[in-house]
């Protein structure tokens, strides 16, 4: 209390106001959209330089580069189709095999178990997407391979050897081991995000539907219809995970230039190519077909996340009423 | 009251395979049924639509409802009200065990709505009897069409045609066909917040319930679409029971014949609505119509 008395009597000018507002607004309005258009920034400039980096092989192989299986660093000559394919069917495969299990996990966790055990189990959940990749791929050269070599992939060959899918030797490394390790490594980001969608959803709907007299898998039914748009945003989530996803599948997959139509078969993603060989490129053309790659990568990313939100807004008649919709 | 729809028993429920008669659009509906209810004793007038005896709910261990009774007559409007957190709401879901969904909810005494024990009765075929309208309006997000037409696909019917009428019919009922004929196929969160209360109010319509229950249905609208709603609810008492619970007193003075005070549980009071509010015959009612608390 030692400041003086407030000039009490002066009525409160307009200026008092002005004053404060006059320099705080658009100073505060400039930071932040000075953040925003950082993220613009940050993503223009990945695009560049890639371009950039990558321009002494896209001159050399055009468009062939994305049609070319030959990828032969000693003669020079690089295309990018085993990698596109490795990534694509390695996505695919853990999207799969993870989708299913994840969305009705995260049913149970939001509609059906105890609160308890919902909050405890979701935590659990959480703490797998914490788990760093480069133990899901120790894991997946310990444990999964020798597993997948003994018993699973024997079993396949026996029993549905018939497929070109399932056709091969039992290596334990390849697609197979690639997709199951990435179907766990994007479970909780599926899990996670629909079981918040469903809770943000279920509860007025919940009640509506019970109260016309709905059984509660009635009831259940509404609340997924209702959350479709958000879980299809966790699955864009997830599948851009997958595709990215670098050190894991690096350690699994087998690193080979093939196109393997079989899932037992050995192979590469784009992103471990890159991990890979980018020490040890040498040659200009090299380094540069390597850059080239990932840019290809980013535009498989950009493609695919633009085919699911058109998906989303396809399906939902471009409303937006759930939380999280995509 | 244990809930008899746990999570183990998603198929056993079962419901009726078709839904009653509609009704003429005048002429009131049929007394509910006091033949279907076994054990009750045989009446000569109008049975009421809803009674409640000795009835308490406990969350946990805490009461919230402490030996209500009171009865409400067929075609009537009753209004609920009360300060915040005195069990109105609480009450009102204990008509169609919407408490079921809160674990740890124990209730005693006995209620019984549109002749069924509520307590014992299967909760399908309950909540299909007993309509209930929510304080926000709650469609579902789907089109205007399939709201409402929601409650008649899960009574099985599938034929377009009535399920046509029938949702016109309840749209006319609801006072928003005029507004919607041309847009059925529209979302329904396209519409205001009037008009999804009233869809809300079509779509319970349209399983022909006996009793609605209102669980503060206009305290999230602006005045007029209040007033509209209002209007409507004297408008249904025609045809159906009605429950309202409200915070607002002119609204239950404007809307009820009846008006029950509830306080920290307790059934303060229940009276004609008129006399209620002129001359309560209890102390605690006249200081909470009068302003000096709540």
């Amino acid at each position: 209390m030692t400041s003086s008395a407030p000039a009490i009597g002066r009525p409160l000018a307009r200026a008092d106001v002005r004053a404060r507002a006059g320099l705080a607004d658009p100073a505060y309005r400039a930071l932040l959209t000075l953040f925003a258009v950082g993220v613009f920034a940050v993503l223009a400039l990945i695009v560049w330089e890639c371009a950039r980096g990558a321009a002494p092989s896209l001159a050399a192989f055009g468009w062939r580069f994305l049609v070319s299986a030959d990828w032969d660093p000693v003669a020079e000559k690089f295309g990018a189709l085993p990698y596109l394919y490795g990534t694509l069917v390695t996505s695919a495969m853990a999207m799969l095999l993870a989708v299913p299990p994840c969305i009705g996990a995260a049913v149970f966790l939001a509609e059906l178990a105890p609160r308890g055990f919902g909050a405890v189990a979701s935590f659990l959940v959480e703490l797998l997407a914490s788990i760093t990749s480069i133990v899901f791929g120790v894991w997946g050269l310990f444990v999964l391979a020798p597993w997948l070599r003994v018993v699973i992939e024997p079993w396949l060959i026996a029993h549905l050897g018939f497929l070109p899918l399932f056709r091969g030797f039992p290596f334990g490394l390849g697609f197979l081991n690639a997709g199951i390790v990435l179907a766990i490594m994007i479970a909780p980001t599926i899990v996670s995000i629909s079981r918040e969608i469903l809770l943000a959803t279920s509860r007025t709907l919940r009640e509506a539907s019970l109260a016309l007299g709905a059984t509660r898998a009635e009831s259940l039914a509404v609340t997924l219809d209702a959350a479709r748009p958000g879980i299809l945003g966790a699955m864009i989530l997830a599948l851009g995970r997958a595709l990215g996803e670098t050190m894991a599948v690096t350690m699994v997959i087998g690193n080979t230039n093939r196109i393997s139509a079989s899932l037992l078969g050995s192979g590469a993603t784009m992103a471990s190519v890159i991990a890979n060989e980018f020490t040890e490129a040498t040659s200009k053309l090299h380094l540069a077909a390597l850059i080239e790659l990932a840019l290809v990568l980013f535009a498989v990313t950009v493609v695919l996340n633009a085919a699911a939100r058109l998906l989303v807004r396809w399906t939902t008649g471009g409303r937006r009423d759930v939380a999280g919709a995509a | 009251m244990k809930p008899r729809a746990g999570w183990m028993s998603l198929a056993t429920q079962t419901r009726p395979p078709s839904v009653a008669p509609a009704r003429g659009e005048s002429a009131p509906p049929p007394p509910a049924p006091a033949a279907s209810a076994p054990g009750a004793p045989p009446v000569a007038e109008a049975p009421d639509a809803i009674s409640v005896r000795d009835f308490s709910l406990f969350y946990g261990a805490h009461p919230a409802l402490k030996h209500i009774g009171f009865d409400v007559p067929a075609h009537s409007v009753t209004a609920i009200i009360g300060p915040s957190g005195c069990g109105k709401s609480t009450l009102l879901r204990s008509f169609n065990r919407m408490n079921d969904l809160i674990a740890g909810v124990r209730t005693e005494g006995e209620v019984r709505v549109a002749g069924l024990d509520v307590r014992s009765a299967d909760v399908v075929e309950l909540r299909r009897r007993v309509g209930m309208v929510f304080q926000r309006p709650n469609p579902f997000p789907k089109s205007i069409f399939d709201n409402v037409a929601f409650g008649l696909r899960l009574l099985g019917i599938r034929d377009r045609a009535e399920l046509e009428a029938r949702v016109e019919q309840s749209l006319l009922r609801a006072a928003l066909w005029n507004e919607v004929r041309d847009r059925l196929n529209r979302s329904a969160l396209q519409l205001s917040g009037g008009q999804q209360q009233r869809l809300c109010i079509a779509r319970c319509l349209a399983v022909e319930p006996e009793v609605i229950l209102m669980d503060e249905p206009a305290s999230a609208l602006d005045p007029t679409a209040t007033a509209r709603i209002e209007e409507l609810v004297l408008d249904l008492k025609r045809a159906y029971t009605i429950v309202v619970v409200t915070h607002n007193m002119q609204q239950a003075a404007r809307i009820s014949d009846r008006t029950a005070f509830l306080l920290d549980g307790e059934l303060i009071e229940i009276d004609e609505t008129p006399r209620l509010f002129t001359s309560p015959s209890r102390k605690l009612t006249e200081d909470y119509i009068t302003g000096r608390f709540g």
